[in-house]
């Protein structure tokens, strides 16, 4: 067990931090998922932090000069990059406190970037920064496309999804690839913890953060965060779409701590899929036999997911 | 008391950049670069360094690295080449417009394909406008001395930009010379911690590398430029000061034997030892030819530059890079558009040589001066010429 | 984008283009994105919090009762704190004009 954990005793619904870390008056579009969630990751972290933001949506609303939505240190440098900075900003610290210059308190060191930046242009900075061990943490916004630069598909959009560069026509159903699984590439780097979460489950997530920021070494946190611009879905509705993606076990909620999975939320009675699917746009061109085989796939996946979490 | 020792030029660099007292150094592999990082990883794994030695994934990491390091408060270096160097292009843009100051040597060497490891300046011609202060040594000592006062002017926070040293790979990063290391407590003396102007630090939080709007981006850019313009003055201070503690005094650009000279040549980096030995030949022939050496690349030394030429009628550039499709070469260009119908200036042609490591040689400066005074009766048809390629 | 903020010369521009001022996107007022806003009913409101919580923009706080009030000038209307609330005591009303 990782003994950082042990002192930790959780956030609660009554006692959660009211200091906002990232301020109103960001450019989110109405009912953004992921800038909820993204507020979500701070309260957890607190203000002893420094952000290291890939390109992407969140950078770009909340730093169009010369304004800033953060309240703390933060830095944008590239896109496929942020666990690299991260990399440098973690050793200078590390160098500067042994050598006196800046105060030994702990400050955690967050990498924030979306799908794009993580699970496909910046997978190899995110390898190498895990692979060295460096103390930080990195959160990957899921939104399942390229959204910043007009829904392109990404390696993390859904079977079937449409988007601008994986339109369904008379010869294609949408993307046709299944979701890649970042968090699995991410356990498969030895880390000690990383773990799924959603904003819609806001205490699993922030407690998952938060322990993602606890551990000593790299840690991975990959939160699902609706889009409705991006989805076709409707504002109000980005919570309650959150929920049935878990619902649904399209997004499993789970924990690997030093290689050991946990599932945080057992789906016992699931909603079926097409639930889920018919509260976006971008999958409702999807016939009867793509809704089967996506049922069927997501059952699959969850029934592996369950057999690695037995195993222990 | 310095020591006066012979040594690999790349270890002297690697032991500068440990009397600098560098916090922080990511770094990636690459021919002919490698022997400076592994002396910095060996001097860190032995305690002779307190640093962090990151031994990232890729030279674009590298850079990435340097960039969260600096931004932190830390001394940063890295050191490069060729493809790597272009692998870090995307990023090399960014640290200077932000104002990150680190330093970075790169040995220079040609850039695929065919792939090579030799020696050219190809690869740091693709990055002149990054923004970044860039210098070239001739030498071992000068490779070491160009590199200690890096560190002082990137960090000088009138300054505070990245400042890359260029060192002609192999032909000056593989060859053993004897070379003055100088004293740590002169180096202390002559390099202050680095205090920056902005960090990153919750005490105080800043946001740094925000969107720039069309309102915004052309002040950023402008602002970047005066930077660069006002760095000259502390560019030279620094090598004043340098000259004062170590006894040796460096300018942006040298003059060899221009007094009354009629033909200059014109060169960056370590060929202009052979230039020098080329112009003593010609001059014990009786020719008027002299030498001149831009040892500031950016901020490029324009007045200096003026005024070393003097009386010349004839100037002969010569590039180590060849911009298929261009005018000429870069340098060639820069001092004709520095020149351009200006009273009295000279007539200016322009060379390549030396790509991928082919020697240019004392017969090669006497053939390159040949020509440019064959030039200056009759105007070639090309407005470049490369020396010593085969036709057949 | 106009932003009048965002004029500045060359020699006022911020060392390194960096933004000095922590959290001052609140100077952006993002109300005007609104074309519904949300009416809390006191009388059903359990001031759960949850209309703080899920909201995207940051634009609730509480007041001195407890209950939760959206601030006008930066809710965006989006809708998520009605649609989230167990006792349905939000209600989106159109703005008007």
């Amino acid at each position: 067990m990782i003994p950082e954990f042990e002192k930790f005793k959780g956030f609660k619904a009554k006692n959660l931090p009211k200091e906002e870390l990232l301020s109103s008056g960001h450019r989110a579009c109405q009912g953004c998922g992921e800038v909820l969630a993204l507020r979500m990751v701070m309260k957890a972290l607190g203000k002893d932090v420094i952000v290291c933001n890939a390109t992407g949506c969140m950078e770009i609303i909340t730093s169009p000069y010369p304004h800033t939505a953060w309240n703390v240190p933060w830095i944008h440098i590239a896109f496929e990059n942020a666990a690299a900075v991260a990399s440098g900003v973690e050793s200078a610290r590390r160098v500067l406190a042994r050598k006196g210059k800046i105060p030994k308190k702990h400050v955690d060191i967050l990498a924030v970037g979306g799908d794009g930046a993580t699970g496909d242009i910046g997978l190899q900075w995110i390898s190498g920064a895990f692979e060295r061990g460096h103390d930080f943490l990195y959160v990957c916004l899921d939104n399942e496309a390229y959204m910043n630069t007009g829904v392109q598909r990404s390696g993390c959009t859904p079977y079937g999804a449409m988007t601008t560069t994986s339109p369904p026509g008379k010869k294609s159903f949408g993307q046709v690839t299944w979701k890649k699984n970042v968090p699995a590439i991410a356990v498969a780097h030895n880390i000690p913890y990383v773990a799924t979460a959603s904003p819609a489950y806001f205490l699993d997530l922030m407690n998952k953060v938060k322990k993602a920021a606890l551990v000593k070494g790299p840690a991975y946190v990959h939160i699902y965060s609706p889009c409705p611009t991006g989805w076709g879905s409707a504002g109000e509705r980005s919570v309650e779409i959150a929920r049935l993606a878990v619902e649904t076990k399209v997004f499993p909620l789970y924990e690997v701590i030093e290689g050991r999975y946990i599932i945080s939320r057992k789906i016992t009675k699931p909603k079926p899929v097409e639930e889920y699917l018919k509260t976006q746009r971008r999958f409702r061109h999807l016939d009867e036999e793509h809704i089967d085989y996506i049922q069927r796939r997501v059952d699959a996946e969850y029934e592996k997911l369950l057999r690695l979490a037995e195993m222990d | 008391m310095s020591k006066r020792v012979g040594i690999e030029v790349s270890i002297a660099i690697a032991e500068a950049v440990g009397l600098a007292r560098a916090e922080v150094i990511p770094a990636y592999p690459i021919t002919p670069q490698t022997h400076i990082v592994e002396h910095l990883s060996e001097m860190v794994a032995n305690g002779e360094l307190d640093a962090e030695f990151i031994p990232v994934e890729s030279e674009h990491a590298a850079m990435s690295c340097c960039c969260g390091s600096s931004a932190a408060g830390a001394r940063t270096f890295t050191s490069s080449s060729a493809q790597g160097l272009s692998l870090m292009s995307e990023i090399l843009y960014i640290p200077s417009t932000m104002r990150l100051p680190m330093v970075m040597v790169v040995a220079n060497r040609a850039m695929s394909a065919p792939i090579s490891i030799w020696n050219d300046h190809q690869d740091i011609m693709v990055q002149r406008d990054i923004g970044w202060i860039q210098t070239f040594a001739e030498n071992g000592q000068e490779a070491v001395d160009l590199t200690l006062h890096a560190f002082r002017v990137a960090e000088d926070r009138n300054v505070s930009l990245p400042f890359i040293v260029n060192i002609d790979g192999f032909t000056l990063s593989h060859v053993i010379e004897p070379i003055e290391l100088p004293d740590q407590e002169d180096v202390d003396k002559f390099l202050p911690p680095f205090k920056p102007r902005y960090k990153l630090d919750p005490r105080r939080p800043i946001t740094m590398g925000p969107v720039g709007i069309p309102e915004v981006y052309t002040e950023a850019k402008v602002a970047h430029d005066m930077a660069m313009r006002k760095a000259k003055r502390y560019i030279l201070k620094a090598w004043d000061e340098f000259a004062e503690i170590f006894g040796r005094k460096y300018n942006p650009v040298e003059s060899y034997r221009t007094e009354d000279a009629e033909i200059l040549l014109v060169t960056m980096g370590s060929i202009s030892e052979t230039a020098m030995t080329a112009v003593d030949a010609m001059r014990d022939d009786g020719q008027k030819v002299g030498l001149l050496r831009i040892r500031l690349w950016r901020p490029f030394p324009s007045q200096e530059f003026r005024k070393a030429i003097g009386k010349a009628k004839v100037l002969a550039v010569v590039d180590r890079c060849l911009p298929p499709g261009a005018v000429c070469g870069p340098v060639g260009a820069e001092i004709r558009s520095l020149l351009y119908k200006i009273p009295g200036a000279p007539k200016i042609f322009s060379f390549v040589a030396g790509l991928g490591g082919r020697d240019v040689t004392v017969a090669r400066f006497k053939e390159i001066v040949d020509k440019a005074r064959q030039f200056a009766k009759k105007r070639p048809r090309e407005l470049y010429e490369v020396i010593g390629v085969r036709e057949k | 984008m106009a932003n009048s903020d965002a004029i500045v010369g060359w020699k006022t521009i911020t060392f390194g283009c960096h933004i000095l001022e922590p959290g001052n996107a609140a100077n952006f007022r993002t109300g005007d994105w609104r074309s519904q806003r949300p009416v809390t009913d006191k009388e059903k409101c359990i001031k759960c919090g949850m209309c703080w919580v899920y909201c995207p923009d940051m634009a609730y706080s509480q007041d001195e009762e407890g209950y939760f009030v959206a601030n006008m000038e930066y809710c965006k209307g989006c809708g998520i704190c009605a649609h989230e609330c167990p006792k349905d005591a939000i209600t989106m009303v159109p703005e008007e004009g």
